[in-house]
């Protein structure tokens, strides 16, 4: 699998490090987080089967972060896009 | 069910082996059952056939929607052993190793149980501590354990780079002696041919697709083949764990990853044990059709793909033949990959669920095939009873929530880590 790295383009897949769901958002204040809210960020995933929102980290290259939309079926990647930018594209 | 022994053997000889008869049937569903299982692997398999025997429950359908141990149970490396060190995980896959133990005669079917020892390698000071601090844990909890000197690994794996110069120089390592290998399409056939023999119903190529749920009560699940009513519904499903309980409105701690394995050419015998090296990323053994078996991580990114990236089996290939040198001479024959439950504390989920009458068994990141017999016998009894069994009251899915997780590996809440 070839990743487009938004800073250093297509580099193989060895050199990146997935790191997770980038759909999921740690609360803005733990402390006033029931037991049931807190599981609900930090155990409990969509897990879709199809495309996927990510983050990716180009861990032995730029070591920049950067979001990802792929499919977890085909492993087919429909955008990429800095961590600020809103992914597109894919039937999601 | 025709009884499997040396006398049935020569009978069918003498008649050229053309009047076997099936080993189980292929019935069409009845409109309702007192207990579905979902997943037609060896967990629901094994769950059926307990549920049956230690409960006299046999008004039971096992559902798959492929065939017969097409899973996770037909992919993993076929490894089995206990050596673990917390309480819950301890006692729970050493009563999975005793059933085991007498597993090819309960089922009279022959699984090929060989306890050839596991050896776990010790790479440095460090991992030598841990190591003898879990071996006298599992020796605590009648577990056994072994300490194996560099010396006698010598002795016991010739083929082993013990050399200083090594790139993960050995230091020794950690044997659970009773532990080793089954094979694995035997564990589901030999359960499916015992929960047949009780009229249990197996019903392949028929998918689950919805569930009916009526005031938080179970009522029967939708499939391919059109409603099938049953008021206990077990989902032994790992891999799609994810998408069975998205039908129940269930969000579980529950990431899909994907291993892979590999074997070689067949050669004669040259390993006689398992070894495994965490530090090196490799576990390895000998198949009696004599290809070396071998796996490593996970691909470490979501997936249901079922097959995997080059960079993994490269590290994999990598590690074996850094500790076995004179197998890089040996030719891959066949990789694949199989679709792993990452849960986020490493440990399995057995249990029930919010909805009345639907009882989860997920989560086994990559330990499921070791469990197999274990988990169908607790599983079993939480459907029969509606309550765990003390073994598997550890596992439940609410410990995500109340904090009681079974982190064995310590390395927190991050599925892909375990």
């Amino acid at each position: 699998m070839l990743i487009k790295c938004p800073w250093c383009g297509d580099r193989s897949l060895a050199e990146f490090s997935y790191q997770g769901d980038a759909t999921v958002d740690r609360p803005e204040d733990p402390m006033t987080q029931s037991d049931a809210e807190w599981n609900n960020f930090l155990n409990l995933r969509d897990n879709p089967k199809g495309w996927h929102d990510e983050i990716w980290h180009h861990i032995s290259g730029c070591r920049k972060h950067f979001k990802m939309r792929r499919n977890t079926v085909t492993h087919e990647i429909a955008d990429i896009k800095p961590m600020d930018g809103a992914l597109q594209g894919g039937d999601k | 069910m025709k009884h499997y022994s040396i006398f049935s053997l020569t009978r069918n000889a003498l008649s050229h082996h053309e009047n076997w008869t099936e080993a189980w049937r292929s019935p069409e569903p009845k409109p309702e059952y007192d207990v579905i299982i979902v997943g037609g692997g060896g967990h629901g398999l094994s769950t059926a056939f307990y549920l049956a025997k230690e409960h006299g429950i046999t008004n039971i359908a096992v559902i798959e929607k492929g065939w017969l141990g097409g899973g996770n149970t037909g992919r993993n490396t076929t490894i089995v052993r206990s050596n673990y060190a917390i309480e819950g995980n301890a006692h729970f896959y050493e009563k999975a190793m005793d059933l085991w133990r007498g597993m090819t005669k309960e089922l009279n079917y022959n699984v090929m149980f060989s306890p050839r020892g596991v050896i776990n390698l010790a790479h440095n000071d460090a991992q030598v501590d841990a190591f003898q601090r879990r071996g006298n844990t599992m020796r605590l909890n009648g577990i056994d354990a072994h300490w194996v000197s560099l010396n006698e690994l010598r002795e016991r794996v010739p083929l082993l780079n013990t050399t200083k110069s090594a790139r993960y120089p050995i230091f020794g390592g950690l044997e659970q002696p009773k532990a080793g290998t089954a094979r694995h399409d035997a564990v589901a056939w030999g359960y499916a041919r015992g929960a047949d023999s009780y009229g249990i119903d197996i019903i392949q190529n028929c998918e689950v697709t919805g569930m009916k749920i009526e005031n938080g009560k179970m009522q029967g699940v939708e499939t391919t083949k059109g409603f099938i009513g049953s008021k206990k519904v077990g989902v032994a499903v790992a891999g799609h764990s994810t998408q069975l309980f998205d039908m129940a409105g269930i969000r579980l701690p529950i990431e899909s990853h994907l291993l892979q394995a590999m074997v070689t050419e067949p050669v004669k015998p040259a390993l006689d044990t398992v070894v495994t090296s965490g530090a090196a990323h490799c576990y390895i053994s000998q198949s009696d059709k004599g290809e070396m078996v071998f796996g490593g991580d996970i691909d470490f990114y979501n997936s249901y793909a079922q097959r995997g990236n080059y960079p993994t089996p490269e590290h994999v290939v990598t590690a074996a033949c850094e500790l076995f040198p004179a197998f890089s001479r040996l030719r891959l024959m066949r990789s694949w990959g199989g679709i792993m439950d990452m849960s986020t504390d490493g440990s399995p989920i057995i249990g029930k669920s919010p909805v009345d009458g639907l009882y989860i068994n997920a989560g086994w990141c990559y330990g499921g095939f070791k469990a197999t017999p274990g988990s169908g016998w607790v599983f079993a009894h939480t459907i029969a009873q509606d309550r765990p069994h003390k073994l598997n009251e550890c596992f439940s899915l609410n410990r995500f929530e109340t904090g009681h997780v079974l982190d064995e590996k310590g390395v927190g809440p991050i599925a892909k880590a375990h």
